[in-house]
Parts: C-alpha cells; sequence; structure tokens
C-alpha cells in the first residue's frame, strides 16, 4: 500500500493528459486527475475507498519518453508529465483483457441477474468487444448458495479481489480471501468452508455491494434485477477520515 | 506486549508442542504465518483445517488468511501423503532428458497422476520444479534418496523395493 | 571478539590444519550426496581413525566442486590428485594411495579446460573449506573483509568501493549494485525510526539452475560476510535470508553458520568489538517461483500470500514491514567479501566494459561435463560449451543454449561468439539471468520447449493480474495446440499477439517475460512452429478454431 503523503507542503503540478493541460497535487495518481478532469480511463479491480490492487491492468497508459506502459491507478503525477490514455495500441490491450476475462469463466450475461448492472458488460460495450477471439474455457465452477441471504457465483467471479479487500478493510471481518493461485484462485470463506457457515460472516453485505459484476448477488433477484449500491463506501470511507 | 492466550491443541498428539515451540520462538507474531505453517508441515507431514484453525487462533490471524497462504505455496500440502513417495524433477534440465516420459510411467503403473497418492496409501508421486541436482538429469527422488540418472526400469524397480520393503538397507 | 582474536582464529586454525600430511576434501553437495558421498565421507573418517593415522589425515566435508556429473568428488591435498566417480567401497584404496601414486582410473584429469578455463572467485573456497566449521573459514579468510570494511572504511566508502567495482545484481537483471546500495543508505524509514533490512533473495527458482543453493550449501559464512557488510554501508541493523525450503541442505548450513557467527560474536551486537550491531535469520520460502520478484518476496516474508505489488515505490524507499529494504540475490552478496578484500579496481578488471567480475552458471543438459562453472564476464558461449562443456555428447549436433530460465530465450550456432554480458546476450534476444544454462541438441524439439516453460509460468503465475493468470493459460493452450498439430495458422498469430499484449500489461517480471522462451523459439525455429500448423481443413474435427470468434452474450 503506498503511504499517504504526509508532507507539510503539497506541491502542485501540471501535467498534460491526452493533449489536455491539467494541474494536480503532488502525490496524486494519474487515475484520481483524469476523473477530476473527466477524461475516462476504464478499471475493474480500483475502487475509491479501497486499498490499491494494480490487478486488472486496464487503466494502462503510455507516459512520453518510456517504452513501458504504467498502470495510471498506481502511479503518481509527476512534474511535466504526458500521459497518453487512449493509443490505439491501449485500446486493442483493454479489448483483449476484457475478452480475457469473459473466456476465463462462464459469463452468461442473458440469464444474469446483474445484467445491465454490471461492470464488466458495460465495459465490453464501451470498448466495442463484440467478439471474442480467444477459445473459451468453459471450467465447471460451483455456486455457493448456503448463505441466507447472498450468493457467490464463481462462474462470474473476476478475481479483482474489491470483495476481500471490502470485508477486510472496511468491515473487519476478513471472511473472504482468496486460496490457490494462477487459473486455480478461488475467492474462499474462511476455510474454505460454503459461505453460510462461515462463522466470521457479519452478513453485513458490503461484498456484494462493491462487486462489479453478477459473482456477488443477493438472493432472490431474478434477471436483470440486480442493481448495486455502493453509495455506502465513500460515505464510510470519509466519516473514519474525519473522526480518526 | 500481553502473553497470547494459547488455544487448545486440536488433539492430544505431542506434535502439536512442537508447533506451539515454532510459534512461541517467533513470539506468536502474525506475521510468522509461514514458518508457524512449516512447523505443521514438518510434525505432521500435512496440514489439515484443524492445524489450521489452531494456528490462525494461535497468531491471530483471519481463518480465510491461513487457507489462502497455504494453499498459495505449493510445498504446503492439505492431504496425508501415502508411506513411500516418488518426487520427479520436471526441471529444465530434467525434462530435457526425459524427465516427462519417467513421470508418465510412474503415473500409468501405479494409476495416478502427479500430486495424487494411491488409493491404498501406500505410494505418492510428486513432481518438483527443480530439486537443484541438475548435473545427474533426469533426478527423481524416492524416499527421501536422491536417485539420479535412472531408466524407467531402474526407477521402478526402486519403487517397488520401496513399497515391497524388501531393500536390503 | 575483535579483529585480532579474529586473526588468531585463523592462524590458530592454519597452525591445526598445518599440522597434518594430508588432508582429504569430500564434496557433498547436494548433487553428490544423491550420489553416496555422505557415505563415502563416513567410510574415508572411519578408514583414517581405523588405521590409527587421524593425527595425519584430515577428513572434511566441502561444498560442491562443479564437476556434478562426475560425482561424487574427492579431492586430496587441493587436487592433488582430484578423484572423480568414487564409491564408498573406494575408500580403502584412496587411502592407500596418500604417499603412493594414485589409481589412474579413478583421477580426475584437472588439467582439462573445464577446470582451467574457469575463474573462481565467488566459489574461490568452495570445496576447500568446511562449510561447517567457523574456524576453518576464518582460516580462509572469512570475515577479514567484515573487519577491513568495520575498522578502516566509513558506510560511504563502502558504497564507493562497491560503486566502483561495477558489480551488477546477479539475480538477472543486472542492476547496479553500488547505486541500489546508495538509494537504501539514502532512504529513511516511514516514521524517522530509521530501521532498514537486509534481504538475501535464496529463493533460487529457475528449473536447471542451482548456483546459489551451492554458494549456500558450500560457503554459507561469505554469504553472510556479504549480508553483514551490506548491513553496515546502508545502515540496516537487521537482516532475512529467503530460502527455498526445497534445499534443506542449504538451510541446514545456513543455520549453523548463522548460530557459530553469533556465538563468535561476529553478529549481534557490537561486531567485531565495533558500534555495529547486526542480526541476521532464516526464513523459508514455500514453493513459489514468483517470490523470486522482490514485492513478493517481501509480502512472502511478512506472512502473506506472495503476490507482487506495483512499483514505485520500489522496496529500497519502502519494502519489508514498510522500511527502506536492500535485496539482493545471494551470488551478488558473496562477491562483497572479495571486492572488499582485493579492492575494486582488481574487480573492474575482471569481465567487460559494463559487465564486471565473475559469473556462476549452472552448466546442464545436452553437454558431457554437467555442473557449476564460474567463468569471467566476456567469454564466448562457445568457450562454455565446447571447452568447458566439452561439447555435445552422442555424437548429436548442438541446436540451442537456453540461458535466464523461463524469463529467457534460447541461442543458437550463430549467437554462440558473442560474449557473456548482460547487454550482449540481452541484444542476442535472451537474457543473462541467474545462471541456469542449458544446451539442447537436435533431438530437443523447441515447441516443446516453449510449451515447458509456458506450462511452468502458468502454474507459477500468482493469479493477480489478468495478463499474466489467463494469458499464460491462454498461451499455454495454443502451444499444446501446436505441438499436437491441431493448429491453424490463426493460432500462431493469436499466440503472437498474446505474447505482445502480456508481455506489455502484465503486473510483475513474471508475467512480463514469460513469452520470452515462446518469442526467442518463434525467432529462430520459426519453421519448427509453421511445420506443426495445419494449412487445410481437418480443424473442424477439433471444434471451432479460434480465430472464427464466438459471439458475445452481451
Amino acid at each position: 500500500m503506498i503511504a499517504p503523503n504526509t508532507s507539510a507542503s503539497v506541491q502542485s503540478l501540471t501535467l498534460q493528459i491526452d493533449g489536455k493541460d491539467v494541474s494536480c497535487r503532488s502525490g496524486q495518481t494519474i487515475l484520481d486527475v483524469a476523473r477530476e478532469n473527466a477524461i475516462d480511463i476504464p478499471t475493474l479491480c480500483f475502487l475509491d475507498g479501497l486499498s490499491l490492487w494494480g490487478g486488472c491492468r486496464l487503466c494502462m497508459v503510455e507516459l512520453a519518453g518510456s517504452p513501458r506502459l504504467f498502470a495510471a491507478c498506481a502511479t503518481q503525477c509527476a512534474e511535466g508529465m504526458q500521459v497518453v490514455t487512449d493509443s490505439p495500441r491501449l485500446l486493442a490491450y483493454r479489448k483483449t483483457i476484457v475478452e480475457m476475462l469473459l473466456c476465463e469463466r462462464n459469463h452468461v450475461c442473458a440469464v444474469c441477474v446483474s445484467n445491465g448492472h454490471c461492470e464488466l458488460q458495460s465495459l465490453a460495450q464501451k470498448l466495442g468487444v463484440t467478439h471474442v477471439h480467444l477459445p473459451y474455457r468453459y471450467p465447471k465452477l460451483e455456486v455457493d448458495s448456503s448463505h441466507d441471504r447472498f450468493r457467490l457465483d464463481h462462474n462470474r467471479c473476476i478475481l479483482c479481489t474489491r470483495c476481500v479487500r471490502v470485508c477486510d478493510e472496511i468491515e473487519g471481518a476478513h471472511t473472504k480471501d482468496v486460496k490457490g493461485r494462477g487459473i486455480k484462485s478461488f475467492i474462499i470463506h474462511d476455510l474454505d468452508q460454503p459461505w453460510g457457515e462461515a462463522e466470521s460472516c457479519t452478513t453485513c453485505g458490503k461484498c456484494v455491494h462493491v462487486c462489479p459484476t453478477g459473482a456477488l448477488t443477493d438472493k432472490g433477484t431474478a434477471v436483470a434485477e440486480m442493481a448495486k449500491r455502493r453509495q455506502f463506501l465513500p460515505y464510510l470511507t470519509q466519516m473514519r477520515e474525519t473522526h480518526s | 506486549m500481553t502473553v497470547a492466550t494459547l488455544p487448545k491443541a486440536p488433539t492430544e498428539d505431542k506434535r502439536w508442542r512442537i508447533v506451539e515451540a515454532a510459534m512461541r520462538r517467533q513470539g506468536f507474531d502474525s506475521h510468522a504465518l509461514i514458518e508457524s505453517l512449516h512447523s505443521v508441515q514438518q510434525a505432521f507431514g500435512f496440514i489439515d483445517t484443524h492445524a489450521m484453525a489452531y494456528v490462525a487462533k494461535a497468531l491471530r490471524v483471519p481463518l480465510a488468511k491461513v487457507y489462502g497462504v497455504v494453499t498459495f505455496y505449493h510445498f504446503f500440502t492439505l492431504k496425508p501423503q501415502g508411506k513411500h513417495n516418488c518426487i520427479v524433477c520436471l526441471g529444465t534440465a530434467c525434462y530435457i532428458k526425459g524427465s516427462g516420459d519417467l513421470l508418465r510411467a510412474v503415473e500409468e503403473k501405479y494409476h495416478i497422476k502427479e500430486g495424487e497418492t494411491t488409493a491404498d496409501g501406500e505410494l505418492s508421486l510428486l513432481v518438483a520444479r527443480c530439486i537443484g541436482a541438475c548435473g545427474l538429469a533426469p533426478a527423481t527422488v524416492v524416499d527421501g534418496e536422491v536417485f539420479g540418472k535412472p531408466t524407467h526400469e531402474m526407477l521402478m524397480k526402486r519403487i517397488q523395493s520401496k513399497l515391497e520393503g524388501t531393500e536390503a538397507k | 571478539m575483535t579483529p585480532e582474536e579474529l586473526q588468531s582464529i585463523a592462524l590458530k586454525k592454519h597452525e591445526e590444519n598445518g599440522k597434518f600430511k594430508h588432508c582429504l576434501h569430500v564434496c557433498v553437495g547436494s548433487g553428490c550426496c544423491s550420489s553416496q558421498a555422505d557415505q563415502v565421507l563416513k567410510n574415508l573418517t572411519d578408514g583414517v581413525k581405523k588405521g590409527g593415522v587421524d593425527k595425519d589425515v584430515r577428513v572434511i566435508g566441502v561444498g560442491c566442486m562443479g564437476l556434478c556429473a562426475n560425482g561424487p568428488m574427492v579431492s586430496v591435498d587441493d587436487n592433488q590428485p582430484l578423484y572423480q566417480h568414487i564409491k564408498p567401497t573406494d575408500a580403502p584404496t584412496i587411502l592407500n594411495a596418500l604417499d603412493k601414486a594414485p589409481p589412474d582410473e579413478m583421477v580426475c584429469d584437472t588439467d582439462q579446460p573445464f577446470f582451467k578455463r574457469q575463474m573462481q572467485v565467488v566459489r574461490e573456497n568452495s570445496g576447500r573449506v568446511d562449510p561447517e566449521d567457523i574456524s576453518d573459514c576464518i582460516a580462509h579468510g572469512a570475515y577479514a573483509s567484515l573487519a577491513k570494511a568495520l575498522t578502516t572504511m566509513s558506510p560511504g566508502d563502502v558504497i564507493q568501493e562497491v560503486t566502483k567495482s561495477g558489480l551488477r545484481g546477479r539475480g538477472g537483471a543486472g542492476y547496479p549494485t553500488g547505486l541500489k546500495w546508495s538509494t537504501v543508505a539514502k532512504a529513511s524509514g516511514p516514521d524517522g525510526r530509521g530501521q532498514k533490512y537486509v534481504v538475501c533473495n535464496g529463493d533460487e527458482g529457475d528449473p536447471g539452475a542451482f548456483m546459489d543453493r551451492s554458494v549456500m550449501e558450500g560457503d554459507p559464512h561469505r554469504v553472510l560476510e556479504g549480508m553483514c557488510i551490506a548491513g553496515y554501508a546502508v545502515g540496516a541493523s537487521k537482516g532475512i535470508v529467503y530460502v527455498r525450503a526445497e534445499y534443506p541442505l542449504a538451510v541446514k548450513r545456513l543455520n549453523k553458520a548463522i548460530n557459530q557467527a553469533v556465538r563468535n560474536e561476529i553478529l549481534g551486537r557490537n561486531i567485531l568489538g565495533t558500534n555495529f550491531n547486526f542480526d541476521l535469520e532464516i526464513r523459508l520460502g514455500a514453493g513459489a517461483f514468483v517470490c523470486g520478484e522482490e514485492t513478493a518476496l517481501i509480502a512472502s516474508i511478512e506472512g502473506n500470500r506472495g503476490t507482487p505489488r506495483p512499483r514505485p515505490p520500489y522496496p529500497a524507499n519502502s519494502g519489508l514491514f514498510d522500511c527502506p529494504t536492500l535485496i539482493n540475490n545471494v551470488e551478488t552478496f558473496a562477491n562483497i567479501p572479495p571486492i572488499i578484500a582485493r579492492g575494486s579496481s582488481w574487480f573492474a578488471n575482471i569481465g567487460t566494459e559494463k559487465s564486471k567480475g565473475t559469473k556462476i552458471f549452472a552448466l546442464t543438459g545436452k553437454v558431457k561435463n554437467t555442473g557449476l562453472i564460474e567463468v569471467p564476464m566476456g567469454i564466448t558461449l562457445r568457450e562454455i560449451i565446447y571447452d568447458i562443456g566439452g561439447g555435445i555428447p552422442d555424437g548429436k549436433a548442438f541446436k540451442a543454449v537456453q540461458t535466464g530460465g523461463p524469463s529467457g530465450g534460447c541461442l543458437t550456432e550463430k549467437e554462440l561468439d558473442i560474449p557473456v554480458d548482460y547487454e550482449s546476450l540481452a541484444k542476442a534476444g535472451s537474457i543473462m539471468g541467474s545462471g541456469g544454462m542449458i544446451v539442447m541438441d537436435e533431438t530437443s524439439n523447441m515447441v516443446d520447449v516453449a510449451r515447458f516453460f509456458m506450462e511452468f509460468c502458468m502454474s507459477e503465475s500468482c493469479g493477480k493480474c489478468i495478463p499474466c493468470r489467463v494469458g499464460t493459460c491462454q498461451m499455454h493452450a495454443l502451444l499444446d495446440k501446436i505441438y499436437n498439430r491441431k493448429a491453424t495458422p490463426g493460432d500462431l498469430a493469436l499466440l503472437r499477439e498474446l505474447c505482445d499484449m502480456v508481455k506489455a500489461t502484465s503486473l510483475c517480471g513474471l508475467g512480463q517475460t514469460a513469452p520470452n522462451p515462446v518469442l526467442s523459439t518463434l525467432k529462430h525455429f520459426e519453421n519448427e512452429y509453421l511445420e506443426r500448423i495445419q494449412t487445410s481443413g481437418a480443424t473442424n474435427a477439433h471444434g471451432p478454431s479460434a480465430h472464427n470468434g464466438h459471439e458475445v452474450n452481451a
């Protein structure tokens, strides 16, 4: 985690994003500044109020003078930086990333409770992913419906770990984590128990509402009914900051 | 720092004292999770969910985190191993010299896949990423003894003699 | 202990060793031990006792002598002679031949290029000292450099000396060591406590590489000394050696070495009578290649899943427990004592303009002399493979040499005359890497080799970032399809596309370099790919091929 900038004198910086001059405070990331200036950089694992993850790689941008790409969520602005967020190369990579997610597990929007409210779906639409040119893997995955109120469908999970982070960092329960590694990674509860048997779960439901897809949902919702309410997170973070 | 109230060990088994001692040496520090898990694996040969719950409680680490760590590292195993084991090294040098074929031969003969144990609990077949005996490629380890450059027949014979306990040693 | 006491230990041990008429060195590295070297050692020790010559003949177990293929090795009085392929039953023969002409059939020719073309700097004491006896190591110069640094040099002097030597990280990337040290020296902790750490990366995970293991097993005190000097230079009082749990012998020897050093007040408080304090402990890895990446290694030491995090901040500024952390590889630390002892200009004279010193390689695969070699930078691959390695066995033809493991690439006949240094290897499409060097002959299939490395990366991917998690899996499936002659030209195009994408977008070095073995085999051996690609029909038998695409269900 990046330590917050505690230096007393916050510097003002100017930089260019997609040819547009913008200014910001030192310590801000490229993503922060882009969003303040209504420049759209797509993200999936990033969520304001949770710790930095840097795993989805959708927010990769180009910096003038470097052949490497940089994750906008994890890169602090510097004076005179020239950022490109929408080159054809970046757009192609983003499309491939979304395709990789679509082929990794089983995303069938037509029968998904989150249809129309899904960040992965809207991202695919925005990026123009009409076809997946990677082979689908069609893994056989389980749905955990053991909890009274919530459901975890591994078929829809993109392993962004927002649920793991909100459970640990905001709720403080740390019921969720990731087991295994690589392509065999899965979200678990406690000792890989059915969610309903995980004693540490407080049934707060925060994980459901930060989940970008239909992986975590309220029980009893029908197709396209599962809209997520995410307003609580900035509110909670803000309240904690002012009271600490 | 307050002295941790130590949770009760899952069973009366004396080996839990080894685990407890290992955790005590590290001051029951939550950062010593992996060291503690090593001590469980060394004492018992595997780490089951009872052991994970015990370590989690003693170090005050969330259960899900312990499970996540155990399953991340391939050195840790959740199931008891067979009485005997055969490790086939799949490092580059060994692979180039045909360890893949050796592995398949053992798999076929004992009807197990890599990482599995025979139904009678006698033999576990494991693979290693590199045991660092590249000079002896293809390298295998049978019951802890490195066995370098074996032919298929030699390896089968070695395993069989271990299984039957007919080895002279 | 004071530096004077250190010297008197050395003198005393020298005197003791000098009383023996003969000294037998038995290699008890992991390689030789697997051919019963431990039993050879026992039989020799017993034989000496039984023969009543234990006052005249000293028998010790030592670290790797290099020529692992001919193990177990026994060296009499510094290779006068060197015996090879020794069985436990050969012990009496060796003892009987001590003052006579040695039996020719057991003697290993030390005039052969395998020995003559090498240059031992890091491994100078491996095979000579008893790694389990600190006084024997001290008698061979261990901790003299530490004494010199602590008593005659300032931390700034030490860093300057390391910088001037031109030493670069031996873990693979070749980052200038002096620059890293000065960054950590300048960094301040998160809360002004000034706590800093020195971490030794001994998580040697490259399949086909065992250089670091042999250094840790054969001369553990050299690694500890290097870390100690680093601690002094950067202002760290704590050090951690992160070792693979798969190296039990290295762990045992390091543990023993640390305990002996503590007992002799070479580690701990007021080291060698100065006000410098340095504690060392061992942390075990648990089987995750990705933990060789420094941020993942830190996560692992902290007791977490070994997943990397975005950099910056770099560990030099914010590493272990958010403190400035110096992470170097085993071989890098092992280079420090000779640099301090003999001076930076001596070291800078070895090697090429930009790559100084020597490098240890694990020379394996289809080559006659497999084992560990230490060579000056700038030597050519041809010299390594044909002179030191003795060429390709069984009358087969050379095809390629792979360096850098799963992050590296293959080089062919055309590139055999390039000098071995960081830049030349990179320019030729491979990397120096940590030192794995695998020779392949005409029977090796390069698509299979690429598939092997991709399978490795897939199973070692931590799963945090999507390009590596899904990309390695997709690329592996494509390589498998190509190898099994079920792929179309579209599949090959897709493979190339994914290589580019995974390289550019992955979070850490594992993903960023995972495509390298594919790219380099594609560059040099494209024909082997093409000959397995189906150019017409038949694809539908195995389901729709990739490039036809699938409707998105959106």
